[in-house]
């Protein structure tokens, strides 16, 4: 009954429901189920902390027809995150959709999307996988046209369809993996996996599937105008959690399904790949017009520092180095997560104070809007990756095992990402602070700015300085 | 018997797998949204293909009832999003509409979309 693993996704759709049934009461029930949810979800991290590895067969059916769920380490860190992330979206969503229409629609599909991702942080099975990665493409592209703009339909029907092809592609895989070894549970396919042409088209089939969901350069072309034209708690999930949740699922795949068959060849192509990221990311962040443009652009860029970690990680042995390098991938992860949600709930705040987001005529920002500038600032702390922030240990263990390994070349490409963040960073910051009379309050509006203030603290302080609990979470249930 | 049921398999498979590539390419290459939605239903018609191939095990025997199932979840999903883009479809169309009222008579467009 008590199952943390099965309430974690069960308790969002249970809400969905309800807020569905009850559009009256939506916001009321849509934070009892954020905060029960947050609360179980912190249940499942503080014991897999405690070095229990989580596992539970729905049900009690077994595989190979039951749906088994189980959490680790990487799991639990991303589902801890992910979900304080979703508690301080919810918070601010109550102040930013306020009592209007968009509210009501705005609950049902959040709390969907909220489930979706749990179940895919959680989910043990090749095939389960799938479904809670459609439900999340589904719901997330829904919630993205809640402005009802005619961009934002755009932008989120080339959302949709791109991440449909994509799953397809994965189900292919998925289907090839089950031809060849009978079964649809991580572990066992893990186990029974040789190389081969099937291993190795399975693996080309789901990941490259993978690849269009994370937006990984080339293939983000549809990320920026879906995430700039969302509403802005809308923005923070996607370019905060949904991105992330596919490229978990590249990570699982690469780390624990496909261990022994990927090459060093196809970690470079990743690597390099997630070079030019970084480099067009920030390069297009720093042309940017639009605050959250600007924002949507730096998740690119974000995303390509995940995926150099690719090929060090497969040159790299078994060991201590080994584990390092994946604590800094998870803090980075972790990092961007938590500074990204906040860059774009403050951002949110900017749009509806100024009716716009311009970057040139953000002149007197930061004297109406302290709270949202100093956020602002602070999450630009940890996309540039200043220390103490997360992103600071992530990119310094990226460059020392980069160097180790004779490929310095990434370290390079390391160096110009963060000159270029640096470089938007204060350009937004340089708009911001202008001459005009300083105001008598740090706080504008409560309930929306704290929540993003935390989140930006969060990454800037927090996540950095707990590196040492999360490596420990890390390697807990291994 | 083994022989028969490998090479219906192997029929069905390659047929699915054919389809699937078809699909992409149609997806790739074709504006149209309905058009991109047929390739995208084509596409995972591939998909189920090629599950129900590995499900069969014979006229005799019952065939695997794991396969059947990840086709059935696969239509509900395929459905789904299916009606979602369409939505989608229809929104964009309606807005079109409306911001061009004068423009009578030229609603076909060569690809034989409707507006």
């Amino acid at each position: 009954m008590f199952d943390p693993l099965a309430l974690a996704v069960a308790l969002p759709l249970l809400g969905a429901l309800l807020v569905t049934m009850l559009p009256g009461w939506s916001r009321a029930l849509g934070m009892l189920t954020a905060l029960a949810t947050t609360v179980v979800a912190l249940w499942l991290t503080v014991t897999v902390w405690g070095g229990a590895s989580l596992h539970s067969d729905l049900g009690g059916w077994g595989v190979p027809l039951g749906i088994a769920l189980r959490a680790d380490g990487l799991a639990a860190a991303l589902v801890a995150m992910a979900n304080l992330v979703a508690l301080a979206i919810s918070i601010n969503a109550t102040g930013y959709f306020g009592t209007a229409e968009s509210s009501r629609k705005f609950w049902p599909l959040w709390l969907l999307l909220w489930s979706a991702l749990n179940g895919l942080f959680l989910a043990a099975d090749l095939f389960n996988l799938y479904v809670m990665l459609e439900l999340l493409g589904l719901s997330a592209a829904a919630l993205g046209a809640l402005t009802g703009t005619r961009e934002a339909a755009e932008a989120n029907l080339r959302y949709l369809l791109v991440g449909l092809l994509g799953s397809m592609t994965y189900l292919l895989g998925v289907a090839l993996l089950y031809t060849a070894y009978g079964t649809l549970d991580l572990e066992q396919v893990a186990a029974s996996l040789t190389p081969g042409p099937v291993a190795l088209s399975a693996l080309a089939l789901m990941v490259g599937g993978l690849l269009l969901k994370a937006a990984l350069f080339p293939l983000h072309f549809w990320l920026p105008p879906a995430h700039a034209n969302a509403p802005a708690p809308v923005s923070a999930a996607l370019s905060a959690l949904v991105v992330k949740a596919a490229i978990y699922l590249v990570l699982r795949l690469w780390l624990d399904l496909f261990d022994g068959i990927v090459t060093e060849a196809a970690g470079m192509l990743l690597g390099l790949l997630g070079a030019g990221a970084v480099l067009w990311g920030s390069w297009r962040a720093l042309r940017a017009e639009r605050l959250k443009l600007l924002a949507a652009y730096s998740t690119v860029a974000q995303v390509g520092y995940l995926f150099m970690f690719l090929p060090l990680l497969t040159a790299t042995p078994d060991g201590p180095e080994r584990e390092r390098l994946l604590t800094a991938l998870v803090l980075l992860a972790l990092t961007h997560g938590f500074a990204k949600a906040g860059f774009f709930l403050a951002a949110g705040l900017v749009q509806k104070s100024t009716g716009h987001d311009r970057i040139r005529e953000l002149g007197g920002a930061a004297q109406s809007l302290p709270a949202a500038t100093f956020t602002l600032g602070l999450a630009g702390v940890a996309l540039i990756g200043l220390p103490p922030s997360g992103t600071f240990f992530a990119k310094w263990v990226l460059v020392g095992q980069a160097i180790a390994l004779g490929q310095w070349w990434w370290a390079l490409v390391v160096m110009a990402g963060t000159l270029l963040a640096a470089a938007y960073v204060f350009r937004v910051l340089a708009r911001a602070f202008n001459r005009e009379p300083t105001p008598k309050c740090f706080l504008t509006d409560p309930r929306t700015e704290i929540p993003a203030l935390l989140l930006a603290a969060l990454s800037a302080l927090g996540v950095g300085l707990a590196a040492q609990p999360i490596a420990v979470l890390l390697g807990a249930g291994d | 018997m083994s022989h028969e049921i490998l090479i219906t398999q192997l029929l069905y498979g390659g047929a699915g797998l054919l389809f699937f590539l078809l699909g992409v390419w149609s997806f790739i290459s074709h504006e149209p949204l309905w058009r991109k939605l047929i390739a995208l239903n084509i596409m995972g018609a591939g998909v189920f293909h090629v599950l129900v191939a590995v499900a069969y095990r014979g006229l005799d025997a019952p065939p695997d009832p794991v396969p059947h199932a990840l086709v059935l979840t696969g239509i509900v999903v395929a459905v789904s999003a299916t009606a979602l883009a369409l939505a989608f479809g229809r929104r964009l169309d309606r807005e079109d509409s409306e911001r061009t009222p004068e423009v009578q008579g030229v609603d076909d467009r060569e690809d034989g979309t409707h507006v």
